[in-house]
């Protein structure tokens, strides 16, 4: 159910603060690199980077996705894993 | 607009925030019993905080005009004291006839163990023996989608649950669609670093409609805005929403939900 806008409308709204968004995660990358030497954590280095690539993304869903980017995997078996069984049929 | 606010940890706020919360329009809050940034020592310290919750925190809010609810539990943060989690647990029914309880919350998962699943099952067999409703937490950043899924599987896994009756909180754009489609209510945080962002919560009202989903500030002790509620009220104008679509989630999904517990008296305005 989206108001009535247009693309236009949403872009025009949204262009200078989306503009500060990248400038700031511009301003990050280069903070980091300025440090020098390795990255505490590569992991999340990478992370990042797979990050601002998913934006990239010619197709709705960026949100999502980069939500599961950063989350941990579920396991499926986690009830047997921890040996809890299900209350109504213990 | 008149709104709730239906997750607030008042106890961390000042009464300046009481009064500026009223006069933009908060005429109900609900308190769910949360982590006071240490743990706990004893089951005492969780009865004086239940005390506090449900008498000096309602005589607060009603000095402003402000209806307020309550939610009993140990959180996960304090779960992993299996022990202590389970005297308070049976200490909760001493207070669940207090008029301002709405049932047993916020319940849920913190780093996704087994200590804290251990106590989300015994927290959720209380509140289905005795028909209380159930306000979740579910985890932040990378535990999110896991814990999510984890807590859907345990109430999913107990025939006892009724989804209209559960609340599942701080779902975000990755945890949404399996709450909404279990039936569960869902509630979106209306937080500034972590969770999500009043624009973000506008986007999926946007996408999901407005069945079953509140939105709330969980303003407490750390980086978090009381006021946040009406900053999504005014980014939903902002983009054109009729007010009816507003004050649905704003007001009357969370009057809805709440109605479920029979001590729920709200009082609505003098006409």
């Amino acid at each position: 159910m989206p108001a009535n806008r247009t693309a236009a409308e949403v872009l025009e709204r949204e262009y200078l603060l989306v503009r500060a968004k990248v400038l700031e995660i511009a301003a990050s990358l280069d903070r980091i690199d300025r440090a020098g030497g390795e990255p505490a954590d590569p992991a999340r280095a990478a992370q990042l980077r797979e990050g601002l690539r998913l934006l990239l993304a010619d197709n709705p869903g960026r949100a999502e996705a980069a939500q599961a980017l950063f989350s941990l995997p579920y396991d499926a078996g986690w009830r047997a894993s921890f040996g809890l069984a299900d209350p109504t049929h213990a | 607009m008149d709104y709730f606010d239906p997750h607030i940890h008042m106890v961390s706020r000042t009464t300046d925030d009481y009064l500026t919360l009223a006069k933009m329009g908060c005429v109900a809050m609900s308190e769910p019993a949360f982590w006071a940034g240490y743990d706990r020592g004893s089951v005492e310290g969780f009865r004086d905080y239940f005390e506090q919750l449900t008498g000096f925190e309602p005589q607060r809010a009603a000095q402003h005009g402000i209806q307020h609810y309550t939610w009993l539990c140990i959180n996960a943060k304090e779960a992993e004291n299996v022990a202590l989690s389970r005297e308070v647990i049976a200490m909760i029914p001493e207070f669940l006839g207090r008029r301002n309880v709405l049932g047993i919350g916020e319940i849920g998962l913190n780093k996704n163990t087994k200590n804290e699943a251990t106590v989300f099952l015994e927290h959720m067999d209380l509140a289905h023996r005795l028909g209380e409703l159930i306000l979740i937490h579910t985890p932040h950043l990378q535990d999110k989608y896991a814990g999510t899924r984890m807590i859907l599987d345990m109430l999913g896994g107990d025939a006892r649950t009724d989804p209209t009756r559960v609340l599942v909180d701080h779902v975000e754009e990755h945890t949404i669609r399996p709450v909404l489609e279990a039936g569960y209510w869902a509630g979106m945080t209306l937080y500034p670093v972590s969770k999500c962002t009043p624009e973000r919560a506008a986007d999926m009202i946007e996408l999901y409609g407005p069945e079953r989903l509140l939105v709330n500030s969980a303003g407490d002790w750390g980086p978090s805005k009381p006021t946040a509620v009406p900053d999504f009220i005014y980014e939903m104008r902002r983009r054109g929403h009729e007010e009816s679509l507003i004050r649905r989630v704003v007001y009357d999904n969370p009057r809805r939900f709440f109605s479920g517990c029979q001590r729920f008296e709200f009082r609505t305005r003098p006409a």
